[in-house]
């Protein structure tokens, strides 16, 4: 078969089973979009702007599993994309982000919609390409998609110039099923005597706790993780990317861990004799102070990625490889030996742990006369049964989310955690939504995050996708502001959102239904019309909630897990 | 601590940003950095020289191992190795001066490779302690110097290779 470069493109995407092509056109892909108006089994979604593109397609991948595909043209188109990759990348996720490029003899020459793509995109990708043979074209996209979904998944650049895309000039086509790459090869195994080492110590342990991450959702391991947890019966946290992977509602399950984690979480890490750290990077959110963290703990570390391990905290036994894999390893040999670790040091751990439960660290005030943010996620979770899928920007509502919404499953959750990007909410939930059209899908986010890729509301009426926008507004950068409180003697410093357009009369010019809540008795109504009759509709929910509320516990910069604020109240624990 | 770090990686374009972005990045540190291809037109080979402490180093090579392209690496330091290092240095050489930088070249090993009425190039290999000695050795004005960057290699049976 002779296909010309973009003809290679479209066919490789629909070879490699690409269902959705997120992406805007311009002058570099121009032959790639002529191509793609002659077929119709890519759905290709317009947004707005490029960055809408990339979160879309990150969206899609996070609730999925699948690889998001992204097409944009040189120079603007890509340096937009750059947000979006630099989120996926952060949280390692598999995308594939083709930018257009200037014809490979204009190359350097400063033409028009010329940036160096390639070099731009470095330090933010697992890997990238400029794609100067056609005859390298077809393989290049292949090891794309290879990089992107193995090991430590992320996104992967090709960047394609004009005229390697030509529709005139036509080569050999096949889709290569398989490469081979002699400088790639992710560990998958791992140890089996360190795997041995790591249960005896587990097996050992008078206060063992697991902390487990986004790694576990990435390695599909939720049922290993489930059944390790409740093998041993101790406790369980999860990170912010990995809430979800352990059943949110689970008894031995304690909240999320870190700066807004939750009072038990934290004090069960700075009390623990053995942490079996699985899945997760020892973030700085979730360590606070390194020299504080962990004081009475010997370390296990299961992470894909060696360059995690003893990054940020040493650990006494590192584990390289798959979550599942060695999880997987580690049920089998406990079950082997019929062991168990110490049930009267667990009793005597759980009562520790029961007596920081009973703390309450998430209380708020009920009877409040504003809407109080915290109780809008308690509604959206009981109005959704607990099942939606709920994307959300970045700040205090992200972390309300974190804490309110029990996620009993994983892929539900989908936030930008590492990059913390601003905007994310949206088009995230646009990409979740065109891959579950049926399921609930929630955009939970504030008054300043949603105003940075509004611009997406257009995109939705397009293709009829009824997100449920869940606008915490409360007329300020939430947790901009509540740094400025706690640390800058309540100067205000540019976080009031002055001058916010009506909502509820932009979502309606979009073609959407808006609507505002201002009473806290009529927060569950809003929420069950939006979900109930305006079912198939777009829905923004803009809620005026209490611009005093602040989210605890909370961590300050340079402290440990046990030196936690849990309301301004209550002071330091 | 002083380590030669060795990478075998694709000769592609990019392949050496990639290297040279990661310690950037990461804020690590390149003293000094060569390469060229191998024996193999396909492959790389660069000597880094850097400096940290055992975990900075430990990093460095575990993400320098995660570059798609590198297809291998050794810490040199590790082991039993050779190092060297090639220095053209173009001095000022009038009379009597001229007999005195011939000895001194003769006593390190150099060579003279270029000679004019007033100048001379010297051409000398060796590790950098050497190097430096021969500079400070010289009393003869220097015009220039250029040094190529340490390269090194294992010694005995053990290789760097796919």
């Amino acid at each position: 078969m002779k296909l010309s470069g973009s003809e290679i493109i479209v066919q490789f995407l629909q070879d490699e089973g690409v269902e959705y092509l997120f992406g805007y056109p311009g002058g570099a892909v121009l032959h790639i979009y002529d191509e793609l108006y002659k077929q119709d089994k890519i759905k290709h979604i317009l947004v707005r702007h490029e960055q809408g593109a990339t979160h879309a397609a990150d969206g899609y991948a996070r609730a999925t599993g699948k690889p998001g595909v992204v097409l944009v043209t040189s120079g603007p188109g890509a340096t937009n994309a750059v947000t979006g990759i630099a989120t996926a990348y952060m949280d390692s996720i598999p995308m594939v982000i083709i930018t257009g490029q200037v014809a490979t003899q204009y190359i350097g020459s400063d033409a028009f919609q010329e940036v160096d793509s390639v070099g731009i995109t470095r330090p933010c990708v697992k890997h990238n390409f400029l794609v100067k043979r056609l005859e390298d074209l077809a393989e290049t996209l292949k090891k794309a998609f290879y990089i992107a979904t193995t090991g430590r998944p992320g996104p992967v650049v090709v960047d394609i110039p004009k005229d390697v895309t030509a529709p005139n000039i036509k080569i050999d086509y096949k889709y290569p099923e398989q490469v081979f790459m002699r400088s790639y090869n992710p560990t998958v195994k791992g140890h089996p005597k360190q795997a041995k080492r790591a249960v005896d110590l587990i097996l050992s342990a008078k206060r063992p706790m697991i902390y487990s991450g986004g790694g576990v959702i990435l390695s599909n391991a939720e049922k290993e993780l489930t059944e390790f947890t409740q093998y041993l019966g101790c406790p369980i946290t999860n990170t912010l990317m990995g809430l979800g992977a352990y059943p949110g509602s689970d008894k031995q399950f304690l909240g999320m861990l870190g700066m807004h984690g939750t009072y038990e979480a934290n004090m069960a890490m700075h009390e623990c004799d053995v942490l079996i750290a699985i899945g997760a990077r020892f973030d700085d959110r979730v360590t606070g102070d390194t020299e504080k963290f962990c004081p009475h703990a010997q370390i296990i570390h299961v992470d894909i990625d060696p360059s995690s391990i003893s990054k940020n905290i040493p650990v006494d036994i590192p584990i390289v490889g798959d979550v599942k894999t060695v999880l997987h390893g580690f049920n089998d040999e406990m079950k082997s030996r019929k062991d168990k670790p110490d049930q009267k040091a667990l009793t005597k751990w759980w009562d520790q742990i029961n007596q920081w439960k009973a703390e309450d660290c998430l209380r708020f005030d009920r009877n409040s006369s504003l809407i109080k943010p915290q109780l809008v996620i308690e509604k959206l979770y009981e109005v959704t049964g607990g099942d939606a899928f709920v994307t959300s920007d970045v700040g205090q509502h992200q972390m309300f989310t974190a804490q309110f919404y029990k996620f009993n499953k994983s892929r539900r959750w989908i936030n930008s955690g590492g990059l913390g990007t601003m905007g994310f909410g949206l088009p995230a939930a646009m990409g979740v939504q065109l891959a579950f059209p049926k399921e609930q899908v929630a955009c939970v986010t504030g008054e300043a995050s949603i105003q940075m890729c509004i611009q997406e509301l257009s995109t939705c009426m397009q293709y009829e996708l009824p997100i449920k926008i869940v606008n915490l507004n409360n007329r300020y950068m939430g947790m901009v502001r509540q740094w400025q409180e706690f640390i800058y003697e309540s100067r205000y410093s540019h976080s009031y959102m002055e001058a916010l357009p009506d909502f509820v009369k932009l979502a309606e010019s979009y073609g959407h239904i808006g609507i505002q809540i201002d009473k806290p008795g009529d927060i569950e109504d809003a929420l069950k019309e939006a979900f109930g009759k305006y079912k198939n509709r777009l829905v923004f929910l803009n809620f005026i909630t209490d611009q005093s509320e602040n989210v605890y516990p909370m961590i300050m910069t340079g402290q440990g897990h046990h030196e936690m604020y849990l309301s301004s109240a209550r002071g330091l624990a | 601590m002083r380590h030669i770090i060795s990478i075998l990686l694709e000769n592609e374009s990019g392949a050496l940003s990639r290297v040279a972005g990661l310690f950037t990045a990461r804020g690590y540190n390149i003293e000094s950095l060569t390469v060229a291809p191998t024996e193999d037109a396909t492959l790389s080979r660069i000597t880094l020289v850097t400096r940290g402490s055992e975990e900075v180093i430990e990093q460095i090579t575990k993400h320098l191992n995660k570059l798609v392209d590198v297809v291998k690496l050794v810490d040199l330091t590790e082991g039993e190795h050779i190092e060297r290092e090639m220095m053209m240095i173009k001095v000022r050489t009038n009379g009597k001066d001229r007999e005195e930088v011939k000895r001194l070249t003769d006593i390190f090993r150099g060579r003279i490779i270029d000679v004019t009425d007033s100048t001379y190039i010297i051409e000398l290999t060796g590790n950098g302690a050497k190097l430096d000695a021969f500079i400070k050795a010289l009393t003869a004005p220097i015009l220039e110097t250029v040094r190529s960057g340490v390269a090194g290699i294992l010694r005995g049976e053990k290789a760097l290779h796919t």
